[in-house]
């Protein structure tokens, strides 16, 4: 009669990996991302009989087939990445600003306003002080509105920008009904109160947007108030018992967001539209979360990730519509979201490691029941020595 | 000899130069090598924009353009974005580009300006006439007119619903999206045509909301229910949601509806639907390129030979129109293409209790919002309010009395 339980053994196993090098997981995203791809190519042939490579050939045809398409990109890119910069310091902290896409807007209304009232009242460079001056200056009250609540009453910051947005919305709406003499509900642009070309229409926003990227590397990775927003993230209450002013640090980050999203939002109506409506933000404000999640709220990576999103939307919209044809955006919208989340899905494989069973035959449950048992020579296999030294790195 | 033999080339070659310039005077594109682009403000799911895209690809067809030559932007904003799309598809090689949406109008110019080998042709746009430029062309179509029959359709079901009127009055209800020239031209004609087609002493009033949208399902269904609830018997609407339709249906009360059928969602209460169908524009643009002519600053579609064929026309009738309404549209149209009826009749409506005699309408967009066109002028003995005539898109904007907005 024996007492053995048999021990099934599942045919997968999930355990902690140790952390990798910087260059291993960023083999793991590229991996990602190439899978992704491919997949939704394939996913293209399923549905239209389409060429699996013909999408990827359209990806990029869409962002480098002419000189317009690559100066757009890189206007999009950086205006993505803008918005990405100015959320890293609030998430950060683990401030989450929903409200991105509000902030803009209320930026781009402020602009707006100037434009409409000044615009051939004053002289132009004044027009163009007032307009960046009411622009930040609105984009910081919008974003400090919900911080001041958070850090006095500690109410729930997602919420509270979330619904910043609908009020910026509604605003936008109020504001056309206004200034819309005819009532077609649309604001006509204002192309003669832009801010002045450099070079082209484009190259300002990528200028600003490398400005702040230098900016925002140092005040996060080099600066006292940096290192303030990082460790209130970690722990509030570390932060207080190491002497810092939570209030007042929540605040003034909270602020150097929305200053950033009102210069998004006067580059959207003073340089891109020269006008402000309700899709002003291109929805950035939301897009720009998963920019700086995939970057980890590093600054230089988010270069990468704000510029491979438009890269990726804007080259299956190409193919969407220009190779496939299809006068449905569902198709596009569709690709974009697998895509991400075959990206998001390998942070798991940066954390966690799949084992099969196979592999575990030779130091998994077998062997520690037979140890126990004192079956075993009770040296550890070659395998538990490198997790023991990778235990020890931790 | 060399020199007379010199002399003959050269005036061989001059006049074969003369008789090349002459044919460069009017040079088309061969259908072969036409490419057309149409840039859309939402893409199919939408109604509005359902019915630009498949005119589109059946003007494409019936023409013989190429698939491949044929491009449809969907989703594109009234921003900067159509501006863009615009100059791409000009670097795809498109030769004529038409945009659907009235916020597309000054970013269609601006391309117009920076491309000028390219014509650009934007429907429902008010600017074609001032700006003056060769490649920039508006258009819409006399969709007063058809407002005016599907208000007619109204009219012949009041007469059988003789029972809800209010001392021999009916109340309508209608859900405009703005106070704006193009919706208040809308239901202005289209109450018209229903008080014309009312039976003798039988009156109409009508109220009217504005949701400040162009597509908002909730507001517009509140909208018809406020208006289902102050008592009116009858309801149509200018908005692009199913909102009113679908409170219509729930309410029992007969809807007209605009840009489309709802027969299906609506099947106890759709009577008909006017709507612009706009394949006979980009068929006629199409034409007008193949055969190097220049395309009309604004083009006006009308009624076609049928109610349900032209620019201007009407979806099958519903389950509840009245009998013998087809018959009767068919008469009143006939009457509306040969002048015999027309829709802004001044002997038909007054403002403030008087007569309107002379009106100065804002047609040109010039940014001061003052009247500047005389639009009243008399044919056939009758005096009216020429609509569509000095441009395209609706500048009727008289508040009539009897119609009372909130």
């Amino acid at each position: 009669m024996t007492n053995e339980k048999t021990i099934r053994e599942p045919l997968f196993h999930i355990s902690k990996r140790a952390p990798l090098s910087k260059g291993q997981v960023a083999l793991i995203y590229l991996s990602a991302v190439v899978i992704a791809l491919i997949l939704s190519g394939f996913v293209c042939t399923l549905l239209f009989g389409a060429n699996p490579f013909a999408a990827l050939v359209g990806i990029f045809e869409g962002n480098f087939g002419t000189d317009s398409r690559i100066w757009w990109l890189l206007r999009d890119a950086s205006l993505l990445l803008l918005v990405s910069l100015a959320l890293a310091p609030a998430f950060r902290m683990k401030f989450w600003n929903l409200g991105g896409n509000g902030q803009i807007i209320m930026g781009a209304l402020a602009c707006y306003a100037c434009m409409h009232y000044a615009y051939g009242q004053i002289p132009n460079v004044i027009m163009y002080i007032l307009m960046i001056t009411t622009s930040v200056g609105v984009g910081i009250l919008w974003a400090i509105i919900p911080a001041v609540f958070k850090a006095k009453w500690n109410t729930n910051e997602t919420l509270f920008t979330l619904m910043m947005n609908y009020i910026a919305m509604g605003l936008v709406n109020y504001a056309t009904s206004k200034w819309s003499l005819q009532q077609t509900g649309k604001l006509e642009p204002i192309n003669g109160a832009k801010l002045p070309e450099i070079g082209n229409k484009y190259i300002l926003i990528i200028l600003i947007a490398v400005a702040v990227t230098v900016f925002m590397f140092f005040y996060l990775k080099k600066s006292k108030h940096g290192f303030e927003v990082a460790l209130v993230g970690e722990s509030v209450n570390t932060a207080r018992y190491v002497g810092i002013n939570v209030k007042k640090t929540v605040i003034r980050t909270v602020l150097l967001s929305g200053a950033i999203c009102g210069i998004v939002g006067l580059l959207f109506c003073g340089v891109v539209d020269g006008n402000v409506y309700e899709d002003t933000p291109q929805n950035m404000g939301f897009t720009a979360i998963m920019a700086v999640w995939f970057a980890q709220c590093n600054p230089l990576i988010m270069i990468i990730s704000s510029f491979g999103i438009i890269f990726l939307s804007r080259g299956i919209n190409h193919y969407q519509k220009n190779v496939l044809k299809l006068t449905n955006s569902a198709v596009s919208d569709m690709i974009v979201g697998f895509v991400y989340f075959i990206i998001l899905c390998c942070e798991f494989f940066v954390v966690y490691k799949l084992q099969t069973r196979r592999n575990k035959r030779n130091f998994g449950f077998k062997d520690i029941s037979e140890q126990i048992a004192g079956k075993g020579d009770g040296k550890p296999t070659a395998v538990e020595k490198e997790e023991r030294n990778e235990g020890g790195n931790k | 000899m060399k020199k007379l033999l010199t002399l003959l080339v050269a005036a061989i070659m001059a006049v074969a130069c003369c008789l090349g310039l002459t044919a460069c005077g009017k040079k088309g594109i061969s259908k072969d090598e036409l490419k057309v682009g149409l840039i859309c403000l939402h893409d199919e799911t939408s109604t509005y924009d359902k019915n630009f895209i498949d005119a589109f690809k059946a003007a494409c067809a019936n023409k013989g353009i190429k698939e491949d030559n044929i491009y449809i932007r969907t989703n594109i904003a009234e921003g900067a974005a159509c501006y863009d799309n615009a100059a791409d598809l000009v670097d795809l090689g498109c030769q004529l580009i038409f945009a659907d949406s009235f916020g597309h109008e000054p970013y269609m110019i601006q391309a117009a300006k920076e491309f000028k080998d390219v014509q650009f042709c934007h429907a429902t746009g008010v600017k074609a006439h001032t700006e003056k430029l060769d490649n920039y062309h508006n258009a819409f179509a006399s969709i007063y007119e058809g407002r005016y029959l599907a208000g007619y359709a109204a009219g012949l079901k009041l007469n059988t619903m003789t029972d809800k009127a209010v001392d021999n009055n009916f109340k309508v209800g209608y859900v405009g999206a703005f106070p704006y020239a193009e919706v208040k031209s809308g239901y202005t004609s289209w109450f018209l045509g229903l008080r014309a087609a009312l039976a003798d002493g039988y009156t109409a009033t009508m109220d009217v909301t504005f949701t400040n949208s162009w597509y908002d399902f909730e507001a517009e269904g509140t909208a018809a229910n406020t208006l289902i609830s102050c008592g009116c018997v009858l309801i149509s609407q200018h908005a692009d949601s199913m909102g009113a339709p679908n409170a219509c249906e729930a309410a029992g009360v007969p809807n007209v509806s605009y840009n489309g059928s709802t027969a299906s969602a609506c099947p106890n209460t759709f009577i008909v639907s006017s709507r612009i169908n706009w394949v006979p524009y980009y068929e006629y643009c199409i034409d007008q390129m193949v055969g190097g002519d220049a395309i009309a600053t604004d083009y006006t579609g009308t009624l076609g030979s049928t109610i349900y064929t032209g620019s201007v026309c009407l979806t099958e009738l519903g389950d509840a129109a009245a009998e013998g309404t087809a018959a009767k549209l068919e008469e009143v149209a006939t009457a509306l293409k040969n002048g015999s009826i027309k829709v802004f009749d001044c002997a038909k409506f007054t403002k403030d209790g008087a007569a309107v005699d002379t009106y100065l309408a804002d047609v040109d967009d010039d940014g001061t919002y003052q009247g500047e066109t005389q639009v009243i002028k008399t044919e056939n003995g009758i005096k009216f309010f020429s609509e569509s005539e000095y441009r395209s898109a609706p500048y009727f904007d008289i508040d009539i009395d009897g119609i009372t907005i909130f």
